[in-house]
């Protein structure tokens, strides 16, 4: 009999982001759960993982979470502390393999809004816009969202196309002049973890959390998402992966344990 | 060269590159002058009503937020500002009523601390408008154009998105590979602020850690003012000159102002003071409560060391440089309510 491990959601999403991140690659990272999950790869099973922030840490060996995406905990012990111009041409040229998006709301096509709810000429919601959000999406050759999952936010049209995901399908990035062969990869949210065809480039779920179900997902999601035959059970947290999040990244729970 | 789509976000600071020469020719000495002097001087000569403000630094990290202190107790009005990745600075000029034009690479936000009151409640009744939308890429590339010298740079970013429509870029068909091509417009700030590490004081400046993109915006200021945390002698300077980050000749005005990026970080030397952002948050939920804020931090005192302490003093300041090194724990009460 397998012990019974306690987590909560997040712990869990920041792990089934962490290994989604290869060894020996790079990511460009913001800072909240995606840098937790950078981290968590580092300090697990990628531990040289190149870690890059946009203001221009690069190589960080991260000691815990920082606050501000260009706090000095984002080139702690780094390799090299340049510029975002550096960092960003860097991605640019095609030396970032992946990186992380939150998003507010996104569309089948992995089309991420983090700009307004509502008209931008009137918005329901103000909220921050892209940050780095657009240039990450735009130019890293594989992108992760993280995001909470409900009919809401997995939406038939967002609002506002903050960051290019496949935009209206197949070619159609290469057709906007971004870089040919990019774009979004996984989207890990509460319930599942879901990437994208191949072939028509939407949506489609590759496995469901423990205790989750397919139809939970599908009744979360606001367009039609490909479910195909076989659907995975995500891996649970290790107690391993559990120590080092609550011990060595985020001891004082500023995101695992905010509500 | 055929324009394939237009932002039909407005354009902010920007100069055709011949009238930008003609005006750094007749405005920016290449004499080597002692530039010292206080906020109150520095403020009052070069920032004025409709601005465009840049800060340097980047979210709540090496911002001169003494400087943002002075422009809001001498009451400036109209200001505009780069919204490129500006987060306390931003909230604390929008909430007293001196920036009511924004363009927003990412603002309204306090990073992981969440979102602002205090701004979002001005934009919501109508007292700040968003001009146009970019990214931080973009921003950056806005002043590296500008810094060049040059009216438009080519990049990558923001093509097929709303970002686009709603920024002030153009995209046309690369004459070379014929693929599309984002064009963004060179942006020259009229005034900018950048806090350092160390500068002499003809403002020579160094800065330890990262750049974030102040290389590009100190060239392509119209004025910069300098805030630093120490002022050495020219000689160190000349000692170490691969060190300098920002050149005499781009500088206005040098001013000492130790801790001058509090509540924000300052690497190698000062963590943020999240106790502080928690006060903040707390107070900038309602109008009465920005006004108490204002009146004790910033209208009720003459000098940025009766600012400091009123953070907290020495003790505070010791627990912040602790703080920095990772030998004390943070305490961040934000994340607790």
């Amino acid at each position: 009999m397998e012990k019974k491990i306690e987590y909560t959601t997040i712990e869990l999403m920041a792990c089934a982001a962490s290994r989604v991140l290869e060894d020996k690659k790079s990511v460009l990272v913001g800072t909240g759960l995606p840098i937790i999950a950078g981290a968590l790869a580092q300090k697990t099973h990628a531990p040289n993982l190149f870690i890059v922030f946009e203001a221009g840490g690069m190589g960080t060996r991260i000691p815990m979470l920082p606050i501000s995406v260009g706090d000095s905990r984002t080139f702690y012990k780094a390799l090299m502390a340049n510029s975002m111009d550096y960092v960003m041409s860097t991605a640019q040229l095609g030396y970032m393999d992946y990186s992380f998006l939150g998003a507010a709301q996104i569309d089948m096509y992995g089309n991420v809004n983090t700009t307004v709810i509502g008209l931008h000429e009137k918005p329901k919601v103000r909220l921050p816009g892209s940050g780095g959000a657009n240039d990450a999406g735009s130019l890293c050759w594989r992108t992760i969202i993280l995001m909470q999952q409900d009919t809401r936010r997995f939406v038939e049209r967002v609002d506002f196309i903050t960051t290019p995901g496949y935009l209206s399908g197949p070619g159609a990035r290469e057709k906007a002049g971004l870089p040919a062969g990019t774009g979004p990869y996984r989207v890990i949210t509460q319930l599942g973890i879901m990437g994208f065809d191949e072939k028509t480039k939407r949506m489609m779920l590759l496995s469901v959390h423990p205790g989750m179900t397919v139809d939970q997902v599908k009744a979360s999601t606001g367009f039609e998402l490909i479910v195909p035959d076989k659907v995975s059970v995500t891996k649970p947290p290790t107690e391993k992966e559990l120590e080092v999040l609550r011990t060595e990244i985020d001891p004082a729970g500023i995101v695992l344990r905010r509500r | 060269m055929d324009i394939l789509e237009e932002g039909e976000g407005e354009l902010l600071a920007w100069h055709d590159p011949d009238e930008h020469r003609r005006w750094v020719l007749e405005n920016k000495p290449r004499s080597l002058k002692d530039k010292q002097m206080n906020l109150k001087e520095a403020i009052t000569k070069f920032v004025h009503d409709g601005d465009y403000i840049a800060m340097g630094g980047f979210g709540h990290v090496r911002v001169s937020m003494a400087a943002i202190y002075e422009i809001v107790r001498q009451k400036k009005r109209n200001l505009a500002m780069a919204g490129k990745t500006a987060v306390h600075d931003f909230d604390i000029l929008v909430a007293s009523g001196c920036v009511n034009k924004v363009e927003v690479a990412y603002c309204f936000g306090h990073e992981l601390r969440g979102l602002s009151p205090a701004s979002r409640r001005v934009f919501e009744n109508g007292k700040v408008e968003v001009a146009a939308e970019i990214s931080n890429a973009g921003f950056q590339w806005r002043f590296k154009a500008a810094a060049m010298g040059l009216p438009s740079i080519p990049t990558r970013v923001m093509l097929g998105t709303d970002t686009l429509k709603y920024s002030s870029a153009k995209v046309v068909k690369d004459p070379f590979n014929g693929k599309p091509i984002c064009l963004l417009p060179a942006c020259y700030p009229d005034v900018v602020f950048i806090h350092v590490h160390r500068c002499d004081k003809y403002g020579n400046s160094q800065i330890d850690g990262i750049i974030i993109e102040d290389f590009e915006l100190a060239r392509a200021a119209r004025r910069l003012i300098i805030t630093t945390e120490e002022i050495v002698d020219g000689e160190k300077i000349r000692n170490e000159p691969w060190k300098t980050m920002i050149p005499f000749y781009l500088v206005d005005a040098v001013v000492k102002v130790p801790y001058g990026s509090h509540p924000g970080n300052m690497p190698y030397l000062y963590y943020s003071d999240e106790e502080h952002m928690a006060e903040w948050l707390k107070l900038s939920k309602t109008d009465e409560g920005v006004k108490q804020y204002l009146e004790k931090y910033v209208y009720g005192i003459e000098t940025f060391e009766e600012y400091l302490h009123l953070i907290g003093g020495e003790n505070k300041l010791r627990y912040l440089r602790r703080l920095e090194q990772l030998k004390a724990p943070l305490k961040a009460p934000w994340a607790e309510g």
